[in-house]
């Protein structure tokens, strides 16, 4: 056993680290923020101007960096890489905020022409939303019918489906399996939340250093200590959680590592709101953009009630 | 990322197991908690089976009389060892986690050869003088003093929340030696025998009604000087490099164990009919949650010290933090379902609930942990 990075991991991690640094830094997340309130996108759903949020240039980067085709075989044109590496990379999306129907279209990969390169934009049908589907070229599922509403997201535009189709992917009875895709996409989400409650917790931190009041770093009163460390200790938790849900591919250590990568991601949000004071209230900083973003993928798939119901039925099983 | 053992690990599992499985049934019954003549007793007798198995010492080094294994093997052993329901480290915890380890590590090879064998064997029991009615989370602030006269210290002062003081032969005692020097710096490290005159132990009675642990009062007792580990003065450093034996593994046993509880506590509520409230269905579904992430922590913290060679890495505040909390959590859970029935103190799971809330305390506290995380993982200034 050793469930360290390998070095190949690291190196992986690095490079879309890097790659998202250099391509979606702060000023092209303003940037794409932006393009959004002028769209109206934040609002109304409608496109005014009709003008796209998404930066199509840098999702054919993606594309071209094998993002979209990270787990797709060499033999079909893909990276060939597993889950554990899909889990690293959008541990990185998640950090920086990089918006798009990133996990439908890396599931699309291989199965909608054009998906694995970035040429084309999937989104999919979720658990009673749909996100970016006027953006999207592809949609898979069903979106019959569905209605615009205000997104507290502007990065991330929803749709409401109506309260006629069947929330629970698979369709049909409540305790059906979930599709392997369903659960694929909430261990996705789960690394995207788990890089957003990792940088709240480092965009705390290094707040806590510099501001100072009272003469000291506010950094050095307990109380903002102890906040800090309630922040790491979710974040080492949930990261536990999900690296191994990513080498066991099962579905309870998946349902687990969702439940607490969630949690992790809004209370590391709020808590890193709280750490900036009236600064973290402000449409200026970023925090609320994690917060915003957080709440929304909560809403995926797999959310927390059906997780604790799963996870319930794990310990009656007797599998534990 | 792997998660899979080696053929070696799942060698060293499968032939722990069968003797496991050999040995444990002859094991005699467990004394009652307040018998501790025949706790000390049962819990030698336990050591002696692994050291004649060639289970003592696992984690400690060869040359320190250990079998070297890796801190994979290590979290094997208890993981398999608490599966199979074998007995705790119980009075051996100190001489085995702490004292011993201190000694293979900063003792001469006269002190190695006087005090590890017996550890290993099952013959000696330790006990741990640190805390102090003055001196708890604040440790470097300990107040018991100590004389240099001819061969000897002579110890004057009190230490308290001692665990095993009534029936441990050894102490691993930190007096002052220099009240003049800045308060880490004053500190050293004696082997006190529990026999020596002018030692009173006191036992304290904890919440639960047991006495685990006693207040102990040195009033001028003599320890010679040989029995000194480490430099005068040096006591703080020589305790603290102790903490690097632990290597990711605290605890492990007890995930398991927490593990194995939580689901008899979801079987007890379907039994008696709790299992349709929705909301404990939830609350128990959310601490397996919690309970998989910390045994997948416990594999990664392990893995790291395996890596990094023995040094632990920064898990063990994050580790400790969370499992103490949860739990404290799952006992209360355990009482949600158990009902009016939790208040009998006859129930394992209400004794379990109460000795739980320890496990925020002892050890560091949680504030203290949290302070640790805060300055030296995150690299937050000092509080003032
Ligand atoms: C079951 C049990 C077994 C034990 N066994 C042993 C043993 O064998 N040998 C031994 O030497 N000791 C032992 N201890 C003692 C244990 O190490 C101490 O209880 C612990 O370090 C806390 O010290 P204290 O009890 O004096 O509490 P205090 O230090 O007085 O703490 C009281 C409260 O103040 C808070 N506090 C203190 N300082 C700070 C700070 N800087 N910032 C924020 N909050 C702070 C604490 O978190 C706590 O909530 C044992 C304790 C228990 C409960």
């Amino acid at each position: 056993m050793d469930f360290r990075l390998t070095d190949d991991q690291r190196a992986l991690r690095q490079g879309i680290r890097e790659l998202l640094e250099g391509r979606f830094g702060r000023e092209e997340l303003r940037a794409a923020l932006g393009r959004a309130e002028r769209r109206g996108g934040a609002t109304d759903g409608k496109h005014p101007e009709g003008g796209q949020v998404l930066d199509r240039r840098l999702w054919r980067e993606l594309g071209a960096a094998g993002f979209f085709a990270l787990r797709l075989a060499e033999a079909e044109g893909g990276v060939g890489q597993g889950l554990p590496e899909a889990v690293l990379a959008f541990e990185e999306a998640g950090r920086v905020l990089l918006p798009g129907p990133l996990i439908a279209t890396h599931l699309a990969a291989g199965a909608v022409a054009g998906a694995a390169t970035g040429e084309v934009v999937v989104t999919s049908v979720g658990a009673g939303l749909v996100e970016w589907l006027d953006e999207a070229d592809v949609v898979r599922g069903n979106a019959a019918g569905a209605e615009p509403l205000a997104s507290v997201d502007p990065l991330t535009p929803l749709h409401r489906l109506p309260a006629s189709t069947d929330r629970r992917p698979g369709g049909g009875e409540l305790r059906a399996p979930w599709p392997p895709d369903t659960l694929l996409a909430s261990l996705l989400t789960a690394a995207e939340q788990l890089g957003s409650a990792a940088r709240t917790c480092e965009t705390a931190v290094q707040h806590a250093r510099t501001r100072e009041q009272f003469g000291q770093p506010i950094g050095a009163f307990q109380a903002v200590q102890h906040l800090c460390a309630g922040m790491l200790v979710r974040v080492e938790v949930a990261r536990a959680a999900v690296y191994a849900a990513s080498v066991t591919a099962d579905p309870v250590d998946i349902a687990a590592a969702r439940l607490l990568a969630d949690e992790a991601a809004v209370r590391g949000a709020r808590d890193c709101l709280q750490v900036h004071g009236g600064m973290g209230f402000t449409w200026e900083s970023d925090v609320h953009l994690h917060l915003k973003r957080a709440w929304i993928r909560t809403h995926r798939a797999g959310e927390a009630t059906q997780g604790e119901e799963e996870l319930a039925d794990d310990l009656v099983a007797g599998t534990v | 990322m792997d998660l899979a053992y080696t053929p070696e690990e799942e060698d060293f599992r499968a032939r722990l197991r069968t003797w496991l499985a050999g040995v444990l049934p002859a094991l005699p019954p467990k004394p009652s908690p307040d018998d501790w003549p025949a706790r000390r007793a049962y819990d030698l007798g336990w050591q002696r089976m692994l050291y004649d198995a060639g289970y003592a010492g696992l984690h400690w080094p060869v040359d320190a009389g250990g079998r070297g294994a890796t801190p994979t093997q290590h979290l094997i052993y208890l993981e398999e060892t608490e599966k199979a329901g074998a007995p705790y480290v119980g009075a051996n915890f100190v001489g085995l986690l702490h004292a011993g380890p201190t000694i293979a590590s900063e003792g001469s090879a006269g002190q190695r050869a006087r005090w590890l064998p017996p550890v290993l064997r099952g013959e000696e029991v330790w006990c741990q003088g640190f805390s102090e009615p003055g001196a708890g989370s604040d440790l470097a602030a300990l107040r018991t003093r100590a004389w240099r006269d001819g061969d000897d210290y002579v110890v004057s002062g009190s230490k308290i929340w001692t665990s095993h003081a009534e029936v441990a032969d050894w102490c691993e005692l930190l007096v002052r030696t220099d009240p003049g020097a800045r308060k880490h710096r004053g500190i050293t490290w004696l082997a006190m025998p529990m026999d020596a005159p002018g030692i009173t132990v006191r036992p304290l009675r904890t919440l639960a009604g047991s006495t685990e642990f006693a207040e102990v009062f040195l009033d001028e007792v003599r320890v010679p000087v040989a029995n000194r580990v480490g430099a005068e003065n040096d006591g703080w450093r020589v305790t603290m490099v102790t903490l690097s034996y632990e290597r990711g593994t605290a605890f492990v046993g007890e995930v398991v164990a927490c593990r194995r509880v939580l689901a008899e506590v979801a079987r007890e509520a379907r039994k008696n009919g709790r299992w349709d409230d929705a909301a404990l269905r939830r609350r128990l579904g959310r601490l397996n949650a919690e309970f998989r992430a910390l045994w997948r922590l416990t594999q990664w913290n392990v893995s790291e010290a395996q890596g990094t060679g023995g040094v632990p890495g920064v898990g063990g505040s994050v580790f400790k933090l969370s499992y103490s909390h949860a739990r404290q959590e799952l006992f209360d859970a355990a009482a949600e379902v158990l009902g009016p029935e939790a208040l009998d103190q006859g129930r394992q799971w209400t004794l379990d609930r109460l000795s739980s809330l320890s496990y925020t305390i002892a050890a560091g506290t949680s504030q203290i942990q949290r302070n640790i995380v805060a300055e030296r993982i995150l690299g937050l200034p000092k509080g003032r």
